[in-house]
């Protein structure tokens, strides 16, 4: 299909209907509203269930009916309403079903603002719910990978029966720039195995999230960790550039991985050895060739638009091979490519003096 | 599993096909068995098992999903509603009925039970009025009486302190999408006949798409009311009745041709 101006969060929710969904449910919040009222028509024109609940906390719960029913089912919401989703969220995590979340994020805490922000990077990554878990997140950097990733998100939801949320800030969800739609793909109708459709003919099936005994439980919870470590295993995504000679190794992601290779390519013309690497898996997070890369180079930049969050998961990546050094704006103002330049300039001085090689 | 006659016998009476054949860990005396029975029966007589989707809540009757032998799923607190929704609109050709007590349906889930009733959503719940807290070990319910003592009302619900408890029949009954809401009791064996045939006219609004139907059922906790099993169901007649009186809240003329 030729490419077409789109606005992120149109192109994701028209993705997510070419890749199939079934079900959609969702509350209207700024900035992601484009997406529910994009799906209210299509879904309702393609014979398919679009319905806007009464808040966030019944909109992630008809998703996990849905997805109790093998139904390819999504949700979309900004930042204070997926801490609204996180109960159900926790409940899917625990009854294994394959759910998309799309999380639009916005300035915060609290009611916060409707900037672009990635102030959620923990709560997505590390605490999308109570009990021991986290989903595969992805992070778009573009519209069009807004809706690859979308496409992606459904594959690898019913791929590991595991949950996936597509984390893009409020910018990947505003702006407008030429993408390409994936072919239209029908509604599956076959039904997994595991799927609810009426004990016909068959023993009755149960999805649930109880384990009363200690033992059942931790049984279920190492069932998590394998399939988590399977999916560290074989699913880690990011692009790097100029990571063959770089002495400094920038690390953003969304729109600050963005606008940070713009200031890497500004800073490669003023002469310093700088390269990027974007990671588009938050969960699992690239740290096998971070970890790589920190063998050859002199430190790293990470900059976010938060207070320093994914930082944490780079010091970890690096495990105090190099210095890590941290540049973020917060608010939901985005950091101009300027900043990052002077971000870059300064730390490639002070690696100068603390690293003699 | 189906329950054989000893031979030379004829089999009068026997477990639905619907209930699982097996112990439950309700307490002694308490409802929950009367109402998994009459529904077990409903279900059974309409044929429906083998197209059911049970949605069950949390609270006591959180594994009632164990004793049905139909699909099933568990809910978070007060959202059965919603899961319900969810199951129902990809499953439209299914029966989904939710089985909820009064706390998670009054209290945590007010919002999810309005709603599913006020979209006229098609499905089919079970509320359970107990007028107290039963898993937890007896608190105040959003039913709980004015007067009534439980763990943490011990000087008896304080109205001024706590308001008034819920008539959620009474509530659900003037909303439009709502097609059937009618208030039972368990107490004694005339009403649970009623109340079985008013379960069976709510599924039947379900497959006939009407809209939204509920059955609640006025229910006993002896344990946590602190009193014998027959006397709690005196004390239903006496003190739940007058406060959440018997009849039909809501019956849309189409019920009448069902």
């Amino acid at each position: 299909m030729a490419k077409q101006m789109l606005k992120g969060n149109i192109a994701i929710a028209e993705a997510a209907l070419r890749a199939g969904l079934e079900a959609y449910f969702g509350y209207p919040i700024t900035p992601q509203t484009e997406l529910l009222e994009h799906l209210s028509k299509r879904m309702i024109d393609e014979g398919r269930v679009f319905l806007q609940a009464e808040s966030e906390v019944a909109a992630i719960n008809m998703v996990y009916g849905a997805a109790s029913t093998g139904a390819r089912a999504m949700t979309s919401s900004s930042s204070p309403g997926i801490s609204l989703m996180q109960e159900g969220m926790s409940y899917i995590a625990g009854s294994e079903l394959p759910v998309v979340i799309v999380d639009v994020m916005r300035g915060g805490p609290g009611l916060g603002n409707i900037l672009p922000a990635q102030g959620d990077y923990f709560q997505v990554t590390r605490s999308a719910g109570h009990g021991d878990f986290h989903p595969i997140v992805l992070a778009p950097a573009s519209v069009q990978e807004a809706v690859d990733f979308t496409v992606l998100a459904f594959d690898l939801a019913e791929k590991y029966r595991h949950m996936v949320i597509i984390a893009a800030d409020g910018q990947i969800g505003q702006m407008m720039e030429p993408a390409e739609l994936p072919e239209m793909k029908p509604v599956n109708k076959v039904r997994p195995d595991w799927a609810l459709t009426g004990a016909n003919g068959r023993g009755k099936r149960i999805i649930t999230s109880i384990y009363l005994s200690g033992e059942e439980m931790e049984t279920y919870n190492q069932k998590i960790q394998n399939r988590l470590a399977e999916i560290k295993q074989n699913e880690q995504r990011w692009t790097e550039l100029y990571t063959d000679d770089c002495v400094l190794l920038v690390i953003g992601y969304g729109t600050a991985g963005r606008i940070a290779r713009s200031a890497v390519d500004a800073a490669r013309e003023k002469g310093l050895k700088v390269g990027l690497l974007r990671p588009q898996t938050l969960y699992p997070f690239p740290d096998d060739r971070i970890s790589e890369l920190a063998d050859y180079t002199e430190g790293c930049l990470v900059v976010e638009m938060n207070a320093g969050q994914m930082v944490d998961d780079v010091r970890l990546a690096v495990g105090g091979q190099i210095p890590v050094s941290f540049y973020g704006r917060m608010g939901g103002i985005v950091p101009l490519p300027d900043e990052i330049v002077d971000a870059i300039e300064d730390t490639y001085e002070k690696l100068a003096i603390h690293t003699p090689k | 599993m189906t329950i054989q006659a000893p031979e030379g016998m004829e089999l009068i009476y026997s477990r639905p096909e619907s209930l699982v054949d097996m112990h439950t860990h309700y307490c002694p005396g308490c409802t929950h068995g009367i109402a998994h029975r009459i529904l077990g029966e409903a279900l059974d007589e309409l044929g429906m098992r083998e197209r059911t989707i049970l949605v069950a809540p949390v609270g006591c009757s959180v594994f009632a999903y164990n004793y049905f032998n139909t699909d099933a799923c568990e809910a978070s607190h007060g959202r059965a509603p919603a899961m319900a929704t969810g199951v129902k609109r990809t499953r439209p050709d299914n029966i989904v009925v939710t089985y909820q007590g009064d706390g998670d349906l009054a209290a945590i889930g007010t919002a999810e039970i309005i709603h599913a009733a006020a979209r006229g959503e098609q499905i089919t719940t079970i509320f359970i009025n107990n007028a107290i807290y039963g898993m937890t070990g007896g608190q105040m319910a959003p039913t709980t009486l004015p007067g009534q003592k439980t763990r943490s009302s011990p000087d008896g619900r304080d109205v001024e302190i706590a308001g008034f408890p819920i008539r959620m029949s009474e509530v659900l009954a003037t909303l439009s999408g709502a097609a059937y809401i009618v208030r039972r009791s368990l107490h004694d064996v005339k009403n649970i006949r009623k109340a079985k045939k008013a379960i069976i006219t709510a599924l039947r609004v379900q497959e006939a798409g009407l809209g939204f139907s509920m059955v609640e059922l006025l229910s006993s906790c002896p344990t946590n009311w602190g009193i014998q099993p027959d006397d709690a169901l005196e004390w239903i007649e006496e003190h739940m009745v007058p406060y959440y009186p018997l009849g039909d809240y809501k019956v849309i003329e189409a019920v009448a041709n069902l």
